[in-house]
C-alpha cells in the first residue's frame, strides 16, 4: 500500500460506533434488560482459604422472591486433577474460579449463587445460604506460598516431587550461560518485586443470560471474546454451542481482564433453573477482589557485558503469583524480557506459584512489563557502570533481522533499531534536564503479537453500500480501521461502509480481541472477503456489458472496461451494480475464514522525565515519549490512543497501584479511591512517535499495537526516578513513603 | 425496597424533631458523599434519612455583622467558591474544603458533613480548626455552640448529643495582617484521602507573627489543635529556627498508625515538612493583608 | 416501606417517577427513566462515569438520592445534543478520538461541559484538574483534554 495513493488507509476517521458513545445510546452489558428479567447476586468466602464441607440452601431458597440458587454441584463435573484445555485457559480451573469446588481459595471467592425478583432479595438471600467451612493456614505471598511449610493450595500438584505451590516451570535457554558471564568485564545482578496491579476497566462485568424451556440460551454480555463466553458457558453448563447466541454488547474496557468469564456461565445455570432472564452486575468491589489482576512477581536478573557495551550473558529467574489457579504469565515474563535483544548466551526461567488470591488474568502484554522491568532497570545499571548513553548501550546490542529470539523465533521484519533511533534522534531526547531531582528514563520493551482464527462477511446492499461484520469486539476503535481498510479497496467513501460485530450466530468462529491481534487477523479475512466480492463485482459488470469478466477492472469504486473492450461502455458505479444485483446472479456478498499467520512482534521504546519532591517522596511526570513500531497505522488516532493508554498504564503500576492486603488475607483497598489510577491531573500529555515499517506478511502491514506499550512503562519510570535521585529502586510501585524512606536510608549510609 | 424514610424538612424545628425522634436510626443528609457511600456498603442501614438542604440557614453564606462570616452546614464546597469575598478572607478553609474530592462531590459535599462524618483525615477541618471556627448546632434541648476541634470524638464520632444537627459554621473577623492556608498529601494530584493535612491560620506585625493556630489531620484519631506548633511560631519571624521548632511540635502531635494510604514514619515526617510549607504560604497571605 | 413519588425536570422534560427511598440517582436514571447513558463504574463517586447536572451543578448521580431530585432540573448526556445537531465537544471527541471504549465518554462530555460554561477560557491545568473525578483507563486523557481545549477554543471564535 503506497501512502501517496491511499485515500483511506491512514486517516483519522470517525469511528462508526462513535455517535453513539458521545451521546449515551451505545449499549454496554449493564444497559441491558429483558421483560420478566430477576436479578442474581453472588455469595462470596469470607475466608481466604477454606475447605467447603457443605452448603445449605435452604433458608435462601425459602425467602420470597427468590427463584433459584447455584452452587458449583450445578455445573459440569470437572475433575480437580484432569486438565481440560480451551485455548490457553483450562474449564477445571475456570469452573473452580466462578463457583468454589472443595475449597475456597481465595477472600471474594464465589461459592454461591442466588437469582431473585430484585437485587436486593437476592443479595439477603446470599445472607441465608449456611457453608459449612474448614479454615485453612492461607498465602498471599509468593515467598509464604513457597515456603517449606506453605499449605498447599491443591493435594494433586507437586514441584520436584513434592506437594508444593509451584504449579508450573518455563525455561529459555540459549548458549552457555557461565561461559558468557566469563566473558563480561561488567556483570550487574539484582533482585526486584513487583505488586499485582489491576486492568482498572472502568464497566465492572455484567451479564444478562436467558435460557429457554427448549435450552435455547442468549447470552447479552461485554467481553473481549463473545466465542469465549459461548464456549465457557457451554463446557459449564452442558449446553451445547449450537444452542448459545452470545451476543457482544459494547466493552467498557478489557484489556485482558475479560477474556475470561465470570458470571455468564452462573446466570444460565440461574436462568434454566428459574425460567426467567437473568441479570449479573459485579460491584466495582467484587471486580477488584474476585477478578483478575496481573501476577505480582519477584525476579533476579543478572546481565553481563563487555567494556565497549556489548552485552555477552543475561540470566532471569521469574516467580510470578497465579492466584487461586495455575497459569500466571510467566511465557511472557520470562520470554519477553530478553527478546529485545541479541545477547549470545541466555538462561531465563519463570515459576507459576498458586497462593490465595483472585485468579490473575491477562493483562495487556501479560508478564511482559515484568519481566522487562527487572531487565531494564539491569541493563540501565550496566550502562553506567561502563559509562554508557543507556539507549546507545540498548542499540549496540537490539535484535535485528534474522536474530533468534531466546524462546525460538527468528524475527523476520521488525523495526526494532528504526524505534531506537527515532528515539535518540527525538527533540525530548536531545533536550537537556536541568533542575534539581529531575531525571530521565528509558526502557524497551517487546510483545510477541498474535494471529488466530477470525471470520468476516462483507455484503453489498440493495443500495450499493456495503456492510461488514466481524466477529471481534471492538474495545479501542477497530471498527474504524476496519472500514478504513474496506473503503479503500473498493474505493468508496468511508462512510459508506457499516462495520458490525457479529453475535455467535452472525459470524464464523472468531478468536479473542487480545493479543493485539484484531487488527492484524481482522484485516486480513475482511481484506480477502473484499477482493472476492470485487470480483463478484467485476463478473456483474462483465455480465451486463456482455464480456469476459477478465476484461473488467476496479478501480474507484467503478467497473470498467479493458483492453479490447476499453470505451466501449459506461462504467458502472457499486450502486448501480448493487441495484442490479438479482438480476445479475444475486446477491453480493463474500465470507472469509481464516486461521491467520504472520503477526510480528512489536517492539516499544519509552522516555520519561520527572521530578522528585524529596521531602514528600512524591513523582510528578514532566515529559513522557513512546516511540513504537506500529507497523501500519491504518487509523493513526487509535494507534497514538494505544501508545497513550498503555504509557498512562505504565505510569501508574510504576507510582501508585498495588493490591494491599490486610492481616486477614482481604485486599483492604477494593475500590478506586484506594486503588490509585493516574487520574487526569496526574499526567502531562504523552508524545508518540510511530515508527511504520510495515508487516509484509500483512496485506496493509498491520502490525499490532496494543500491548507493546505497556511493557517499557514501569522501568522507563524506575530509571528516570534512580537518575533524579541517584538511587536505585528495585521495588514498585514507587509510592511517597517507600521513596522517602529510600531518601532517608541512603541519607544515614552517607553519613556513617 | 428498603426498610428506610426519606423526609426533607423545610424547618430546623421538624428536622431536629424527626432526628431526635428516630433515636439514633436516623441519618443527615447534607451532600451525601460519605453518606451513600456508607449505605451502599452496608456501614449504615438508616430508618430514617433527613435532607437538610431544603432549610434555608443551613445552605446560606453570610458575613456577620462582626466582619465574620456564617457558613450553612450543607453549603456546596462549590457554592461556597461562588461566594463574592469568602474566598479572600479565608483562602485556606476554603481551599481546605475545596479539596474534598472531585469537581462533581464539590457540587455537593459540605463542611458540615466532613466535620460529623468524623474522619481524622477530613479536608476541611484542619483548616477551620486553625481559624478558630465555632458551629452552632440545634437539638431538642435548643442551641449551643462548640470549637470545631471538640467536635469529632474519634473515627466516624462526634460529641455531638442525641438529636443534635450541626447548622452553622462561625468564623471571626479578620484581624489585619492575617492569612491561613491548608496543604495535604496525597499520592496522588486529586481525588485521595489525605495522609497528612495541615491548616494555618496566623497574624503579622511588622514582620513578627502575633498570632497563630494549626490544624492537624491524618495523623490521629481526631484532627488536631497543635499548640506548640503555635507557640513555636508566635513571636517569631517565621524564621528558620521557628518553623524548625514548630515543624518538630506537629511531627511530635502525631499518633498516627501504619495503613494503606501511608506508614507512621512517613506521616510524622510529612507533617512536619507540610507545617513549614503552609506556613509560607499563609505568611505571604497574611503579608498581603 | 412505600416508594416516593418524585416530580422533576429531566433534559428539559417534566417527568415524574418513583423511587424506593434509598435508590440512588443514578438508579432511578438507569432503571425507571430508561437512560443508561449514565454509566456506574464505582457508585462510590471515584469514576465519575455516572456525572449529571442538578440545577447545572456537576455531581456524581450515584452520590444523590433519586428523591432528591423533586423538584429540580436533571441534565443528563441524553440532553446534549440537539436533536441531531452534536455538541461542538461531542463533535470534537468524534474528530480526535478522545474516546476508546467509550464507557467514561458520556461522564466526561458532561462534566467538560460544565466546565466550560463556567470558564470558557480553560487553561490545560484547570481542565485537568475539572476532570480529575473523571476515570479514564483507555486514552491516558492526552485526546480529552486536547479535544476540550479545542473545542473551547472554537466555541470562544464562534461567540465573538
Amino acid at each position: 500500500m503506497n501512502d501517496q495513493t491511499n485515500k483511506w488507509i491512514g486517516k483519522r476517521t470517525i469511528r462508526p460506533d462513535g455517535v453513539d458513545k458521545v451521546t449515551g445510546r451505545a449499549c454496554y452489558a449493564a444497559d441491558n434488560s429483558m421483560p420478566g428479567m430477576i436479578w442474581a447476586k453472588v455469595l462470596r468466602s469470607p475466608h481466604p482459604h477454606a475447605k467447603i464441607r457443605g452448603i445449605d440452601t435452604s433458608k435462601a431458597e425459602a425467602l420470597p422472591g427468590v427463584k433459584a440458587v447455584a452452587t458449583a454441584k450445578d455445573f459440569v463435573e470437572f475433575p480437580i486433577d484432569t486438565a481440560v484445555p480451551l485455548g490457553i485457559q483450562d474449564m477445571r480451573w475456570m469452573a473452580r474460579n466462578m463457583l468454589a469446588h472443595e475449597r475456597a481459595l481465595f477472600h471474594g471467592h464465589p461459592v454461591a449463587a442466588v437469582a431473585a425478583t430484585t437485587a436486593e432479595i437476592a443479595a439477603e438471600a446470599c445472607k441465608l445460604i449456611e457453608v459449612d467451612y474448614e479454615v485453612l493456614p492461607w498465602a498471599v505471598e509468593i515467598d509464604d506460598a513457597i515456603a517449606p511449610d506453605a499449605t498447599p493450595l491443591f493435594d494433586h500438584i507437586q514441584f520436584e516431587g513434592k506437594p508444593s505451590n509451584i504449579a508450573g516451570k518455563l525455561e529459555h535457554k540459549k548458549g552457555d550461560i557461565e561461559a558468557g558471564f566469563a566473558e563480561a568485564d561488567v556483570i550487574i545482578e539484582r533482585s526486584f518485586t513487583t505488586r499485582p496491579v489491576h486492568q482498572g476497566y472502568i464497566e465492572p462485568h455484567a451479564c444478562t443470560v436467558s435460557v429457554a424451556a427448549d435450552g435455547k440460551t442468549t447470552v447479552w454480555s461485554s467481553s473481549q471474546g463473545q466465542f469465549m463466553v459461548r464456549a465457557m458457558t457451554a463446557y459449564l453448563t452442558g449446553i451445547p454451542q449450537s444452542d448459545i447466541r452470545a451476543i457482544p454488547a459494547e466493552i467498557g474496557g478489557g484489556f485482558g481482564g475479560k477474556t475470561i468469564v465470570y458470571l455468564e456461565p452462573v446466570a444460565a445455570i440461574l436462568s434454566r433453573k428459574s425460567g426467567r432472564p437473568v441479570k449479573m452486575v459485579m460491584t466495582r468491589e467484587e471486580v477488584m477482589r474476585a477478578t483478575g489482576p496481573t501476577s505480582g512477581a519477584k525476579m533476579t536478573v543478572k546481565i553481563g557485558a563487555k567494556k565497549d557495551g556489548t552485552i555477552v550473558a543475561g540470566q532471569g529467574t521469574f516467580y510470578l503469583q497465579a492466584g487461586a489457579f495455575p497459569g500466571s504469565p510467566i511465557r511472557g515474563a520470562a520470554g519477553c524480557s530478553f527478546t529485545p535483544y541479541a545477547i549470545p548466551n541466555v538462561l531465563s526461567t519463570g515459576y507459576d506459584v498458586v497462593c490465595n488470591r483472585s485468579k490473575v488474568a491477562a493483562y495487556r502484554a501479560p508478564g511482559a512489563p515484568i519481566g522487562a522491568y527487572g531487565v531494564e532497570c539491569v541493563l540501565d545499571e550496566v550502562a553506567q557502570a561502563i559509562g554508557m548513553d543507556p539507549l546507545e548501550m540498548r542499540l549496540k546490542n537490539i535484535a535485528h533481522d534474522g536474530t533468534k529470539a531466546v524462546h525460538g523465533p527468528v524475527f523476520q521484519s521488525i523495526g526494532f533499531a528504526q524505534t531506537i533511533e527515532a528515539a535518540l534522534k527525538s527533540d525530548h531526547y536531545k533536550t537537556k534536564l536541568t533542575g534539581k531531582f529531575q531525571g530521565r528514563g528509558v526502557a524497551n520493551g517487546w510483545w510477541f503479537n498474535a494471529g488466530g482464527e477470525s471470520s468476516a462477511q462483507v455484503n453489498i446492499t440493495e443500495d450499493g453500500n456495503v456492510v461488514v461484520t466481524t466477529g471481534h469486539p471492538d474495545i479501542g476503535g477497530s471498527r474504524a480501521s476496519i472500514a478504513n481498510i474496506t473503503a479503500e479497496l473498493l474505493g468508496i467513501d468511508y462512510d459508506r461502509v457499516s462495520v458490525l460485530i457479529g453475535d455467535t450466530a452472525t459470524i464464523g468462529f472468531s478468536n479473542l480481541t487480545g493479543g493485539s491481534r484484531v487488527l492484524f487477523a481482522s484485516a486480513m479475512v475482511v481484506t480477502e472477503s473484499t477482493e472476492k466480492v470485487i470480483e463478484q463485482l467485476k463478473q456483474r459488470a462483465a455480465k451486463i456489458w456482455g464480456i469476459d469478466a477478465s476484461a473488467v477492472v476496479w478501480e474507484n469504486g467503478e467497473a470498467r472496461p479493458s483492453g479490447e473492450h476499453t470505451g466501449n461502455f459506461p462504467t458502472m458505479t457499486l450502486a448501480e451494480l448493487g441495484a442490479k444485483a438479482n438480476e445479475t446472479g444475486g446477491p453480493i456478498g463474500a465470507g472469509s475464514q481464516q486461521n491467520t499467520t504472520g503477526a510480528e512482534g512489536g517492539f516499544a521504546t519509552h522516555i520519561c522525565d520527572v521530578e522528585v519532591d524529596v521531602d514528600l517522596g512524591t513523582v510528578t511526570i514532566l515529559r513522557y515519549t513512546c516511540v513504537q513500531d506500529v507497523g501500519k497505522a491504518i487509523h493513526p488516532a487509535y494507534v497514538e490512543g494505544q501508545m497513550q493508554g498503555g504509557v498512562a498504564q505504565g505510569i501508574g503500576w510504576a507510582l501508585n497501584e498495588e493490591y494491599i492486603y490486610d492481616k486477614q488475607g482481604r485486599v483492604d483497598n477494593p475500590s478506586f479511591l484506594d486503588y490509585r489510577m493516574p487520574v487526569c491531573s496526574d499526567l502531562p500529555m504523552l508524545d508518540t512517535i510511530m515508527v511504520e515499517v510495515p508487516n509484509p506478511k500483512h496485506p496493509q502491514g498491520v502490525r499490532g499495537v496494543g500491548e507493546a506499550p505497556l511493557v517499557p512503562g514501569p522501568a522507563a519510570v524506575c530509571n528516570a526516578v534512580s537518575n533524579a535521585l541517584g538511587i536505585r529502586f528495585h521495588d514498585l510501585p514507587l509510592s511517597p513513603p517507600r521513596i522517602v524512606a529510600a531518601i532517608d536510608a541512603n541519607m544515614k549510609q552517607a553519613a556513617e | 425496597m428498603t426498610d428506610m424514610r426519606y423526609l426533607a424538612p423545610q424547618t430546623l424545628d421538624e428536622a431536629v424533631g424527626a432526628y431526635a425522634a428516630a433515636a439514633g436510626a436516623a441519618r443527615i443528609l447534607a451532600g451525601g458523599t460519605d453518606l451513600l457511600v456508607q449505605m451502599r456498603s452496608g456501614m449504615v442501614k438508616p430508618g430514617l434519612i433527613v435532607d437538610i438542604k431544603k432549610i434555608a440557614e443551613m445552605t446560606a453564606v453570610e458575613q456577620t455583622a462582626d466582619g465574620g462570616f456564617r457558613v450553612g452546614a450543607a453549603v456546596s464546597g462549590a457554592a461556597l467558591a461562588e461566594h463574592p469575598t469568602f474566598g479572600q478572607v479565608w483562602p485556606g478553609v476554603l481551599e481546605g474544603f475545596n479539596l474534598i474530592g472531585s469537581t462533581q462531590v464539590q457540587g455537593r459535599a459540605s463542611m458540615g458533613g466532613n466535620l460529623c462524618n468524623g474522619s481524622p483525615a477530613a479536608d476541611s477541618v484542619p483548616a477551620l480548626v486553625a481559624a478558630g471556627a465555632v458551629v452552632t448546632v440545634q437539638g431538642p434541648d435548643g442551641r449551643r455552640e462548640l470549637k470545631v476541634e471538640d467536635v469529632p470524638a474519634g473515627p466516624g464520632k462526634t460529641n455531638l448529643k442525641p438529636g443534635e444537627i450541626l447548622v452553622s459554621f462561625t468564623l471571626p473577623p479578620r484581624p489585619k495582617g492575617s492569612g491561613d492556608a491548608y496543604l495535604r498529601m496525597i499520592p496522588r494530584t486529586e481525588m485521595d484521602i489525605a495522609v497528612v493535612g495541615v491548616g494555618v491560620s496566623l497574624t503579622l506585625e511588622n514582620g513578627v507573627c502575633t498570632a497563630a493556630r494549626v490544624g492537624l489531620g491524618a495523623v490521629a484519631p481526631t484532627v488536631l489543635l497543635v499548640e506548640d506548633a503555635a507557640k513555636a511560631l508566635i513571636g517569631s519571624k517565621l524564621d528558620d529556627a521557628a518553623l524548625d521548632a514548630a515543624a518538630a511540635a506537629c511531627s511530635a502531635a502525631c499518633r498516627p498508625i501504619d495503613d494503606k494510604r501511608g506508614t507512621i514514619a512517613y506521616r510524622t515526617k510529612v507533617a512536619g515538612v507540610l507545617l513549614k510549607r503552609t506556613a509560607a504560604i499563609a505568611a505571604e497571605r497574611a503579608k498581603g493583608n | 416501606m412505600a416508594k416516593i413519588h418524585v416530580t422533576t425536570t429531566i433534559n428539559g422534560d417534566p417527568t415524574e417517577f418513583l423511587c424506593d427511598p434509598a435508590d440512588s440517582m443514578l438508579d432511578a436514571l438507569r432503571g425507571p427513566l430508561g437512560l443508561t447513558g449514565a454509566k456506574e463504574g464505582c457508585g462510590t463517586g471515584d469514576c465519575g462515569a455516572c456525572s449529571i447536572t442538578v440545577d447545572g451543578r456537576l455531581v456524581c448521580s450515584c452520590l444523590m438520592l433519586a428523591a432528591e431530585a423533586e423538584g429540580h432540573e436533571i441534565a443528563t448526556i441524553e440532553g446534549m445534543a440537539e436533536g441531531e445537531k452534536l455538541h461542538p465537544l461531542q463533535q470534537k471527541f468524534l474528530e480526535l478520538a478522545a474516546l476508546q471504549c467509550g464507557i467514561c465518554t458520556p461522564g466526561v462530555l458532561v462534566a467538560a461541559k460544565s466546565l466550560l460554561e463556567r470558564n470558557p477560557d480553560p487553561s490545560e491545568t484547570e481542565v485537568r484538574y475539572w476532570l480529575a473525578g473523571n476515570l479514564c483507563r483507555c486514552t491516558g486523557y492526552d485526546k480529552i483534554v486536547r479535544a476540550v481545549m479545542e473545542t473551547a477554543a472554537e466555541m470562544r471564535e464562534a461567540a465573538r
